[in-house]
């Protein structure tokens, strides 16, 4: 029976058929369906862990116990899960572990675009990539089936494209979940130098043998046109190469470590014009090269973003690209924090009290935008903290910076930083924004929610107890929508030197839904000052103004009537409904 | 190329752009044909700019549809349109949602766009304006009005009304069908 998924739902789908156990991640776009997916398969356990490394832990722990186990991240999550990752190649993975890292090029949800086909070079383990949804199922399958014969993890990479693209797909029959149990064997789990050094040999033996698997496979395929051109190509590149150059000769590659360098050879040798067609890095192109022949890539495609049909048909041709950029006149529409969004009162308490704010992971990023422009940095889930000890002990204690991130976000990589911070005697402020999930990917639960990944309840894990434990005095818990009393508990954390924590509590407002009545604005008392339209709130809309530039108007669809406004104002021209 | 058709869909974080690409694209795959779809989740739903493309055909191959490459552009919002014009091919077909939402970014510089039907003829052989909003509050839930927007150019696709019956059956949930199934009938009945 045919049926419409995305790549997620397909790789998920694979999983399943392929008799998986275990599914485990930390949510991240564009990987988080994979997980949100395979819940509605009951034989599977799954679970959000608080972070890749962690994910990837209990995967290769699953898999050694003989299990199939999958492990999903995005592309910057592997970076946290590399550890382990790197080591997991050495021990092997008896029941069956795949990995996927799902990249984003052109950063459409991400602080970078890293090329992760560098990691399984790096780890020495095999590589797929597949082009569309069908191919998603069909080698997750097999990557379950090479990871069992070759023991070793499997990395399937997608691209932003395979992952939220959605494409016909024809289910296959579930195997039956396998338990081969757990056979001992410290040699080959134990870690010691001395059995390390004897693992490394097996993991150079395998790559040799991997390296016969990819010139056979049936994941590498030559497809001859006109030998006038010859494409090498993966992933989603595959198909914009179908789309724009139908006659071309292409060799398709969905196994790419080890790369078959026989059945490169033979392609390139019979081609007069060979052009490699990637995203990101030139990976392929370089490994082509190596072979001794003379191949064109990046100086026809960009290096940077997601490339288009546009864009390779331009880069094969040498003309210039499509262009598509609107009229220079239009007003952007960048993604805002919601309407009434309690992060939002957070952000106006610290621009108003200048704080340096050291900015993390989530939707609050969002408040780096003008008109808020409210956070001083932002590099990776956790930086905050260790990014605010840092700058307090180099500006000196009298600084008032503060470190701010979300509750899912200091959960995943902020306890070890505050530890460290209140261990070297630091003097800055953390700030976690507790809303009560993981906004920014769709709205996931957490260790700090009290909820399993089905929604089933579970221990909660106590962010106040838990920061008092790690030695932090000063843990004040207050609602940034009180706006009066968080300013003043902000004041005070940052007043004084000592570490000290601040949890923002007040839940998403697409968690509960709840909507108040819209505020209204007397015109007659508004100067039209502007400091309400400095909060960039989608419910106030800016109109032009009678006695200065700009007057602030009340959108009555998209204002819940948080009330924020009308406490910045100076003139209090805004009332809060049923308030007077 | 010529095989593929390629409806490129704009418009703002949660007006129901998903859905209805959705709702498009089953219907498609219900009718025979080879469908993709590609969109973004995460950061792009916060109220921003947003963008679906849908293609269809024989066999297709890109999930991404070029500039100037859409043989029909829908905006669910008038703004967007202009942003994604420039996808549309020469002689395409526009239908534009009449909905305004004003972003934040205005505030001083570039104002909203006053003369969008223009610019929009500039390029699209054809403008259709939808009332989806109206269309929307007349079937009993304004938010239906992506549904009613979808009515109003279904007309041009080669789905007939079973496929379109089979795509609501799997996307909608059960008690809003009736309300959706008003709001594409109105839709049909006013792109026509």
């Amino acid at each position: 029976m045919k049926c419409l998924l995305s790549g997620n739902e397909a790789l998920a789908r694979g999983a399943y058929e392929a008799g998986v156990r275990l599914a485990t991640a930390y949510p991240g776009t564009p990987s988080t369906e994979i997980t949100e997916a395979i819940i509605s398969y009951p034989e599977v356990f799954a679970e959000w862990a608080p972070n890749e490394k962690v994910a990837l832990e209990v995967a290769l722990g699953a898999a050694m116990g003989g299990a199939r186990a999958l492990c999903s991240m995005k592309h910057v999550g592997v970076n946290v899960a590399a550890d382990p990752l790197m080591t997991a190649a050495y021990t092997g993975a008896a029941g069956g572990l795949v990995v996927v890292s799902a990249d984003d090029p052109g950063m459409h949800s991400s602080q970078n675009e890293q090329d992760n086909r560098h990691y399984a070079r790096l780890a020495k383990i095999p590589m797929l990539e597949p082009a569309d949804s069908q191919e998603c199922l069909d080698f997750m399958r097999l990557a379950f089936d090479l990871s069992e014969h070759f023991d070793t993890p499997v990395l399937v990479r997608t691209t932003t494209r395979v992952n939220h693209g959605k494409s016909i797909v024809t289910p296959g029959e579930p195997l039956p979940a396998r338990q081969t149990g757990f056979t001992r064997n410290p040699p080959k789990y134990v870690m010691v130098p001395n059995n390390a050094r004897r693992r490394h040999v097996v993991v150079e033996e395998r790559a040799q043998a991997l390296r016969g698997y990819s010139e056979t496979t049936p994941l590498n395929r030559i497809e001859w046109g006109d030998k006038g051109l010859g494409i090498i190509t993966s992933g989603v590149s595959y198909q914009y190469v179908k789309e724009v150059a139908p006659n071309a000769s292409v060799l398709k590659l969905g196994f790419t470590w080890p790369v078959p360098a026989e059945l490169i050879r033979t392609f390139a040798s019979q081609v007069n014009r060979v052009v490699v067609v990637e995203e990101l890095d030139p990976y392929l192109e370089e490994q082509v090269a190596a072979l001794g022949f003379k191949v064109e890539g990046k100086s026809l495609f960009p290096i940077v973003d997601e490339l288009n049909p546009g864009l390779v048909a331009a880069g094969l041709s040498g003309t210039p690209a499509p262009s598509a950029a609107p009229e220079a006149d239009l007003p952007g529409r960048p993604p805002v924090l919601c309407p009434g969004c309690p992060h939002r009162a957070s952000f106006a308490a610290f621009k108003k009290l200048k704080l340096i704010a050291m900015g993390d992971i989530g939707c609050y990023t969002l408040s780096v935008l003008p008109p808020l422009n409210a956070i001083d940095s932002c590099v990776c889930m956790g930086a905050s903290i260790g990014g605010a000890h840092g700058m307090s002990k180099a500006l000196g204690p009298e600084a008032k910076v503060i470190g701010v991130l979300g509750d899912s976000t200091f959960v995943h990589s902020g306890i070890t930083p505050l530890v460290d911070m209140v261990y070297n005697r630091g003097t800055a402020t953390v700030v976690i924004l507790d809303n009560g999930t993981t906004a920014m990917t769709g709205r996931q639960e957490h260790p700090a929610t009290g909820k399993t990944v089905r929604g089933e309840p579970t221990v909660r894990l106590d962010l106040e107890a838990l920061c008092r434990a790690v030695g932090v005095k000063d843990v004040q818990v207050v609602n940034p929508c009180d706006f009066a009393a968080f300013e003043k508990a902000m004041a005070s954390a940052v007043s004084h030197q000592e570490p000290s924590v601040v949890i923002a509590r007040s839940p998403c407002l697409l968690l509960t839904r709840e909507r108040g009545k819209p505020v209204t604005i007397a015109e007659e008392q508004c100067v039209e000052c502007g400091l309400c339209l400095q909060l960039g709130c989608p419910g106030l809309m800016a109109e032009q103004g009678r006695k200065r530039e700009l007057r602030p108007v009340v959108s009555e669809e998209l204002c819940v009537g948080c009330g924020l406004c009308a406490y910045v104002c100076s003139r209090h021209a805004i009332k809060e409904a049923g308030r007077e | 190329m010529s095989n593929t058709t390629n409806v490129m869909m704009g418009g703002v974080g949660g007006q129901g752009i998903i859905l209805a690409s959705e709702v498009l694209a089953e219907a498609l795959m219900a009718a025979g044909l080879d469908v993709k779809k590609s969109e973004v989740h995460g950061m792009a739903q916060r109220g921003g700019s947003v963008r679906t493309d849908v293609r269809f055909g024989p066999k297709v191959w890109s999930p991404l549809i070029s500039p100037g490459g859409a043989d029909l552009l829908v905006a669910f919002e008038q703004l967007e349109s202009l942003r994604y014009l420039p996808y549309l091919r020469e002689g395409g077909t526009a239908f534009v949602s009449t909905q305004v939402i004003v972003p934040t970014t205005v505030v001083g510089g570039a104002g909203y766009p006053a003369d969008v039907k223009e610019r929009l003829g500039k390029r699209a052989k054809r403008v259709v304006m939808v009332d989806a909003p109206g269309l929307a509050a007349k079937a009993g839930n304004v938010r239906t009005a992506g549904i009613a927007l979808l009515g109003a150019f279904a007309p041009l696709l080669p789905v007939p009304d079973e496929a379109w019956e089979v795509a609501f059956a799997a996307k909608i949930p059960g008690r809003f069908l009736e309300v959706n199934r008003k709001a594409f009938q109105l839709g049909r009945e006013a792109g026509v």
